[in-house]
């Protein structure tokens, strides 16, 4: 779907390229191409505009070195500034106290129940004793679902069935723990819409009660523009003290943790990676530029590929496939330069287009070995005509190789669905071109 | 706030012309459109388009679509008015969302023909489908309609439970094999006591899964699979589950449970709160599925049959 970000700035500042200096004029485009980067990360539209002002700022007057290209230098001033804003002071979770109180609040479903049985384990792998709180009075069997992970994790669990009173639950919860040598309380709340009042007043007076030392808002990270709105109602009734990202092992590029950063300026504590109890994850603010951008490990990895990477040859390539004729010596060739590199499966993801074709198949220097034996195998009219590859070729190929002619099907139909994808990325590329003058997007 | 108030407020300005307007005959109209038509938008406007869509979750890609498709429109059609303008807007979106399929249940009535009408709810984790089940079994019970609900989410915590109590709440049956039992077969003892019962509709919950976890998605497709056995065809309808609140990652959703599932129908949950939901122009455009239902609270009757053009004045309210 999306088309990353390095991609998009080597095609924005290809009418920079011999010119020195970064300036208004030139950046222009290089500005645009970023901002809908992080919008299609679900970065909020205003926060994407402000952000970009300031990245014009900083790469205003700066002198493209020889050595690197515009885009680099861009790359590595947006992956700077998204890390300075994602991660600033990090906070350490307040749990000192004679029980330490943590309220857990946010949207429905957004993950809280789940965080909450995370967050007990976590604490109790310090030493600590914590009591977990079924504060949710209202989603059908809310209440099970703690008990059910309380015992997952063997933290008690303090519930009172029937009573739909969270202020009283909550300070009930506590009154038990002072008895019982719990001293860290941890409450878990209903999910709750911004806009709901009485259900705002009620987790607002939860907190006045209770005085929590800690109020985590949990969000998930597939969110989009509604972060923002959403963040701030939560912050100004509760001025929560830090954030939970949840769901981050799914494959969303998370634009809203930025956008939350911007509004409320409060640490993002956790990053919730799954269902199992033990996927809970500190945030890593490097990690995150990266995710947003969509481009992986690219700003450490293009250091080391530029010395390898032939920059003809990959002009070659590039042209080769925005005219779709990339065949099957110039994978051969891709093969050989990926091999030079070492460290293969990170480094798939740079070359253009081929990254995520192949993202899924398991890459060792042995899987090499094979697709390299059954290409040597075709004639060159062959490699130059892939659509030529029918059943008896294929079989002549494959005992040519001495491999299964399975392995010969499986290649020519990932290669197929590379070149698939090539020109997909293409007509993305071509269509989106096209229709930019029109595009507000430009200022 | 009026339909389309925000961002059309300076049709106010356009009052005179409107007086005027009303006073000519609509040939007059016609002839006038020809002669003083205006047949492009001015960027002003379409900035504030841009910014509302996109706001809204509808993504670059369908907002440029969107962008383009209505300056096309005005270059053939012409405007006089910018209420004539939001009109035409409102058809160049509304042309994008594709009309309910009458192959599946539609306002909550079924399909002749097919007893037991088999549903299968899937989606990621925590969009609200069982919740979305518990409203669809309350709304084919109030059609008269026999209902058996089926809890094949035997994996997270409390879910068997969970709809155990929606199965109370709506007085429908609910078909299980507790936690952890493996909910390819819970599902084909649904479908099948659905059968026994000369149960009208079949609907079975599904475990959320993040798309891009390929066993789970496996998972998913053996579940889809074992109800064939029992009932030729079904699951006749698979809904995915959409949360109003998700960003541009619905793409890859809706792909990846197409995959698995040929999904043919979405419901979007969550559209009481602030969010818009936009996404769903482009993702039931994209994958031609319809969304046919919306999900606006956590009771029993806050589920709503899917209608396009209330759906584009919302994006435009606020
Ligand atoms: N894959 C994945 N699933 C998660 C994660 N965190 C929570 N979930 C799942 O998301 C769904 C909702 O989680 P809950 O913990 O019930 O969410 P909640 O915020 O308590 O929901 P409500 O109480 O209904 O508002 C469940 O299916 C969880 O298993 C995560 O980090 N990754
Ligand atoms: N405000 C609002 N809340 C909703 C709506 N639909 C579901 N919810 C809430 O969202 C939360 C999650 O709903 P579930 O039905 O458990 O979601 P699910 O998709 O079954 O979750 P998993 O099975 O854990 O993946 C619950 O708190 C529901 O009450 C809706 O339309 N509006
Ligand atoms: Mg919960
Ligand atoms: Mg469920």
């Amino acid at each position: 779907m999306f088309e990353n970000l390095s991609s998009r700035l080597e095609r924005a500042f290809k009418s920079i390229k011999g010119q020195g200096k970064i300036t208004e004029l030139n950046i222009a485009e290089t500005i645009k191409e970023i901002r809908k980067a992080l919008v299609d990360a679900d970065v909020n539209y205003k926060i994407a505009k402000s952000f970009t002002d300031r990245v014009k700022d900083k790469a205003m007057g700066q002198n493209v070195l020889t050595s690197v290209s515009p885009g680099q230098l861009m790359i590595k001033i947006v992956n700077d500034e998204l890390k300075e804003l994602l991660g600033g002071t990090t906070e350490e979770l307040q749990i000192q106290g004679n029980p330490a109180i943590i309220l857990i609040a946010g949207l429905q479903g957004s993950g809280k129940t789940t965080f909450s049985g995370k967050l007990a384990r976590h604490i109790k792998g310090k030493g600590r004793n914590p009591l977990l709180v079924a504060g949710d009075v209202y989603r059908p069997a809310a209440i099970e679902q703690l008990k059910v992970l309380g015992e997952q994790v063997e933290v008690s669990v303090y519930t009172e069935e029937g009573n739909k009173n969270p202020v009283e639950i909550a300070n009930n919860a506590i009154r038990y723990a002072k008895q019982n040598g719990n001293n860290v309380v941890i409450i878990d709340t209903a999910g709750r819409l911004s806009v709901d009042e009485e259900m705002m007043n009620e987790i607002a007076r939860v907190k006045a009660a209770v005085k929590p030392q800690e109020i985590l808002f949990v969000v998930d990270a597939m969110t989009g523009q509604d972060a923002v709105n959403t963040a701030q109602v939560f912050n100004e009734r509760l001025d929560f003290n830090g954030v939970v990202l949840t769901k981050m092992d799914g494959d969303t590029r998370g634009g809203a943790a930025l956008s939350i950063k911007s509004v409320v300026n409060k640490p993002i504590k956790f990053v919730s990676m799954g269902e199992k109890m033990d996927a809970l994850d500190v945030f890593h603010p490097d990690r995150m530029a990266s995710r947003i951008l969509g481009m992986g490990d690219i700003v450490s990895l293009v250091e080391r590929a530029q010395q390898v990477f032939d920059e003809e040859e990959a002009d070659r390539l590039q042209k080769k496939i925005r005219g779709n004729d990339f065949d099957f010596d110039d994978f051969f060739k891709q093969l050989q330069q990926i091999k030079k590199m070492g460290n293969i499966k990170d480094l798939m993801g740079m070359i253009p287009g081929v990254g995520k074709a192949i993202k899924d198949v398991d890459i060792n220097d042995d899987s090499f070995k094979n697709v390299e034996s059954i290409i040597q195998s075709m004639t060159p009219f062959e490699r130059k005509n892939p659509d030529s590859l029918n059943g008896s070729r294929k079989k002549r190929i494959a005992t040519g190789a001495g491999r299964d002619i399975t392995e010969v099907n499986k290649l020519v139909k990932q290669f197929e669905d590379m070149r698939k994808m090539m020109k997909s990325m293409n007509k993305m590329q071509g269509g989106m071109g096209g229709r930019m003058p029109k595009m507000p997007f430009r200022r | 706030m009026g339909l389309f108030e925000k961002i059309f407020s300076r049709e106010k300005k356009e009052k005179l012309d409107q007086g005027l307007e009303k006073t000519k005959s609509s040939l007059l109209g016609k002839i006038g459109k020809a002669l003083a038509g205006k047949s492009s938008i001015d960027e002003g406007f379409l900035d504030d388009l841009e910014e509302i869509l996109v706001t809204s979750d509808v993504g670059i890609e369908t907002t440029l679509k969107i962008i383009e498709r209505i300056e096309n429109r005005v270059q053939r059609d012409k405007y006089l008015t910018e209420s004539e303008l939001n009109t035409m807007l409102r058809e160049e979106i509304a042309d994008l969302l594709p009309d309910q399929d009458d192959t599946l249940s539609r306002d909550f009535h079924l399909p002749n023909g097919t007893k037991p009408y088999v549903i299968m709810v899937v989606g990621v984790n925590g969009v609200g489908k069982t919740t979305t089940i518990g409203k669809l079994a309350h709304q084919f019970k109030a059609k008269g309609h026999k209902v058996v609900l089926g809890a094949a989410d035997t994996f997270r915590a409390a879910a068997v439970e969970q709809l155990k109590i929606w199965g109370q709440r709506t007085g429908v049956e609910v078909v299980e094999k507790g936690m952890n039992a493996d909910p390819a077969s819970v599902a084909f003892e649904a479908v099948k006591a659905a059968c026994e019962k000369e149960a009208d509709v079949c609907i079975i919950d599904t475990a959320g899964r993040l798309h891009n976890k390929v066993n789970l998605m496996n998972e998913l497709s053996k579940i889809k699979r074992v109800m064939q056995k029992v009932v030729p065809g079904a699951p006749h309808e698979v809904l995915l589950v959409l949360d109003a609140s998700t960003g541009q990652n619905a793409f890859e959703q809706a792909r990846q449970f197409t995959a698995a599932t040929e999904v043919n129908a979405l419901a979007l949950t969550k559209l009481d709160g602030t969010a818009k939901g936009g996404v769903v122009i482009g993702v039931s455009e994209q994958f031609k599925t319809p969304v046919r239902y919306i999900g606006v609270g956590e009771g029993m009757e806050d589920l709503q049959v899917f209608n396009k053009y209330e759906f584009i004045d919302s994006l435009f309210s606020n």
